[in-house]
């Protein structure tokens, strides 16, 4: 009868318990030692697993940025692959800390679904690739096309907006899975596929003859790309936000991933010191160690080496910085990043 | 002092007593747990800035569906998109269930045929069909249908008027005119009169033994009056035909290869359990039932009809109805390849669009818990019809 009584009491007690303040993200991630990143299912160049399940990818390299800033060593994050529809609420459960999958920056979702945008490490427009038989040269000659698309981002939106502006017709063929999109399309059940152009560009080596499509010149939206955080955890926000900005401002700074160290030991500008931690005391702000922006300079290199890596025109994804928004603002683009001081 | 202790401890042992104090414990507890996980959950979500409530459903949707049912724009409402998604499960949850049943029947009563060979494809269908998981045979049926079909440019067609190609499968529209709707009222009135017919028809037979050819009248009356009245008012219907412009074919009613796999795969899945039901019901019906018929000279198919049907059906319903309830649920498959259903429209983009995965799933939810108990209401209410007079 005790026992019982006992357990009876407990139960009512666990079940009244308020539970106790959530501890911050980054103290909880500094004690288990890890971190879960957020990524796609498989987009090359972007987030994409190799045959031994290793990810690579520039969006995968953001949270192995985070990841060194932290601990110093990028291999501290467990991804976890997400389809678009997936990606919110996993983070908002808490089975991810960052979502790195190219995910647009939007009102809606800045606001709306408890959701905080860390920057950008990408910047897109939605584009259309059609076959090359079919002798299209615009979107706007695209009236009454089936669209194949992706379930659960902003394209569903933005062709809507595309076909009722222009006063067209068309058939959206939404999937669920990105693999599938591509499979249908290949198999002719769509006039043109249409995703970020990034996105048509990755998943453009995937089809049978990736030679016999044709990106059509229109962008019709801006897709502004970068990590997601949960709403409500500044400090934790700010490790992912800085790790990024550290990335862009290396570059500017020209601290690449091969001179650092030598670059780090001889350097007399205070912004450099400062990237190399030598100066200025960045880290105690972030509760980081000091070393925090060399480990990501010198372990995951800074957003040039990233984006040639991953993206460049020397990868099977192959897109042109030149003259595209992802180049630095002293190029004309508009990578730019606060100063890290 | 003493015989009032025992009183209370009898009254606090008496086990109905004690029955009625566990309950309500257990009846506490659980209140106790549902109010704990409705604030824990809307405190959560205040915290981490999630919206919440319905007021949604009255917003712009702003993104555009595949294949609607009714009118639907980007310019209509979350709702609307809830009502299309619906309406899309529902089509495809009622045909499935239609051809399920056809194929389902028939496949169950090859398998009792003497005949070696037909009994035998019957059963290699059962076999083959129950034991492949259904999202593989999905996406069997969609991309060996997409594959091979032919592009809009060379449809294969009939007539000029029926065209089908890898966008889907085109027929004429029928166009009612004016006056048209006079022959509608007729039609109904003429079905109405039919029921009529077999009500008296049956109660004769009741009465004096004498049938009534009840099923050759009631087609004469309802056919004979649709042609009479179509021929009176002019012939007041004409068709759309599809035409190929620009990408695809535009008029007429089109079937999206998404719609044609989906049902496809679930008929066919969902038969083979079926056709398994049917036989065990059919089989459950002793030999003695024919035997008896036999011998009170009623012929081969009013033996079926009257005698072996009516006992094995209410064998078969029960399970049929556990049939039925699958196959609308595991529609909501569509989503892998590309039906907008209620999940992909409404669970899918709705929610994305929109974060408010609690309502929205919930409303989900209780869409399809719905659609379940309402069927088993249907088919409880059959199984009823069916069962003998005098039996509970």
């Amino acid at each position: 009868m005790n026992t019982m009584r006992i357990s009876f009491l407990g139960l009512v007690c666990s079940v009244l318990m308020v539970p106790a303040a959530f501890a911050g993200t980054l103290d909880t991630v500094k004690s288990q030692g890890f971190f879960n990143c957020g990524v796609s299912q498989g987009v090359p160049g972007f987030s994409n697993p190799d045959a031994d399940g290793n990810w690579s990818g520039i969006d995968v390299d953001v949270c192995r940025a985070v990841s060194a800033a932290i601990f110093g060593d990028p291999d501290k994050v467990k991804y976890v692959p997400l389809t678009a529809k997936e990606r919110f609420t996993a983070l908002q459960a808490g089975e991810i800390d960052v979502l790195s999958r190219n995910t647009t920056w939007t009102l809606s979702r800045d606001a709306q679904i408890g959701l905080e945008f860390a920057g950008v490490n990408f910047y897109d427009g939605q584009g259309f690739m059609v076959r090359k038989d079919s002798g299209i040269t615009s979107a706007m000659e695209l009236d009454g096309a089936s669209v194949c698309t992706n379930l659960g981002t902003t394209t569903e939106l933005n062709m809507a907006d595309f076909f009722r502006a222009n006063g067209m017709a068309y058939e959206p063929v939404v999937f669920e899975k990105a693999d599938e999109v591509v499979n249908a399309y290949d198999e002719g059940r769509c006039d043109t596929y249409t995703t970020d152009k990034s996105g048509l560009a990755a998943q453009r080596t995937k089809l049978a003859d990736p030679d016999a499509h044709v990106v059509l010149p229109e962008t019709i939206s801006k897709e502004p790309l970068g990590p997601v955080v949960r709403e409500g955890d500044g400090d934790w926000a700010d490790v992912v936000r800085w790790s990024l900005n550290a990335m862009i401002e290396a570059e500017e700074f020209g601290l690449t991933q091969s001179n650092a160290q030598t670059t780090c030991a001889m350097t007399s500008n205070p912004v450099v010191a400062r990237l190399c931690g030598k100066e200025g005391g960045t880290g105690a702000g972030l509760n980081l160690g000091e070393s925090w922006s060399y480990d990501i300079v010198t372990k995951v290199g800074n957003y040039g080496d990233v984006y040639e890596k991953h993206v460049g025109e020397n990868t099977p994804v192959g897109l042109a910085r030149a003259g595209s928004p992802n180049a630095s603002y002293k190029n004309g683009g508009v990578l730019y990043a606060p100063p890290a001081r | 002092m003493e015989t009032d202790k025992s009183k209370i401890g009898s009254f606090l042992f008496n086990r109905s007593v004690q029955g009625v104090f566990y309950q309500l414990i257990t009846l506490g507890l659980v209140a106790l747990g549902i109010y704990y996980i409705v604030t824990n959950t809307a405190r959560n979500m205040l915290e981490r800035g999630l919206a919440s409530g319905f007021h949604f459903l009255g917003v712009e949707s702003q993104f555009d569906i595949g294949m609607t049912l009714i009118e639907y724009s980007p310019t209509s409402t979350y709702f609307d998109s809830f009502i299309v998604g619906l309406l899309n499960t529902l089509l495809v949850a009622g045909v499935g269930i239609l051809f399920a049943t056809i194929i389902g029947f028939t496949v169950g009563i090859m398998r009792l045929s003497s005949n070696w060979l037909i009994a035998k494809i019957a059963e290699a269908y059962v076999e083959i069909l129950r034991n492949i998981p259904l999202l593989l045979q999905i996406f069997f049926w969609y991309f060996a249908v997409l594959r091979a079909l032919p592009k809009p440019k060379q449809s294969l067609e009939l007539y000029d008027s029926f065209f089908l190609n890898n966008r889907g499968l085109f027929i004429p529209d029928t166009v009612f005119g004016e006056g048209s709707s006079i022959i509608f009222y007729l039609l109904w009135l003429t079905i109405i009169i039919s029921i009529g017919i077999f009500i008296w028809a049956k109660r004769r037979q009741n009465r004096t033994g004498e049938r009534f050819p009840a099923f050759y009248v009631s087609t004469a009356l309802i056919l004979g009056t649709f042609s009479i009245s179509l021929a009176a008012t002019g012939f007041p219907v004409s068709f759309e035909y599809p035409e190929l412009k620009g990408f695809n074919f535009k008029g007429g009613v089109k079937l999206i290869p998404e719609l044609v796999a989906l049902t496809f795969a679930l008929a066919m899945y969902t038969a083979s359990f079926i056709a398994e039901v049917v036989r065990g019901g059919i089989m459950a019906v002793s030999k003695g039932q024919t035997e008896a018929a036999k011998s009170v000279g009623l012929k081969q198919n009013l033996i079926l009809r009257l005698i072996i049907i009516p006992q094995a059906l209410r064998v078969i319903v029960p399970p049929l109805t556990n049939q039925y309830l699958n196959l609308t649920k595991n529609s909501s498959l569509a989503a892998a390849i590309a039906y907008p259903d209620l999940v992909l429209v409404f669970a899918g983009t709705a929610l994305m669009q929109t974060g408010q995965a609690i309502e929205i799933i919930g409303m989900v939810m209780g869409v399809y818990l719905f659609l379940s108990l309402f069927t088993s209401l249907i088919m409880n209410l059959f199984n009823r019809f069916m069962k003998v007079d005098g039996e509970r």
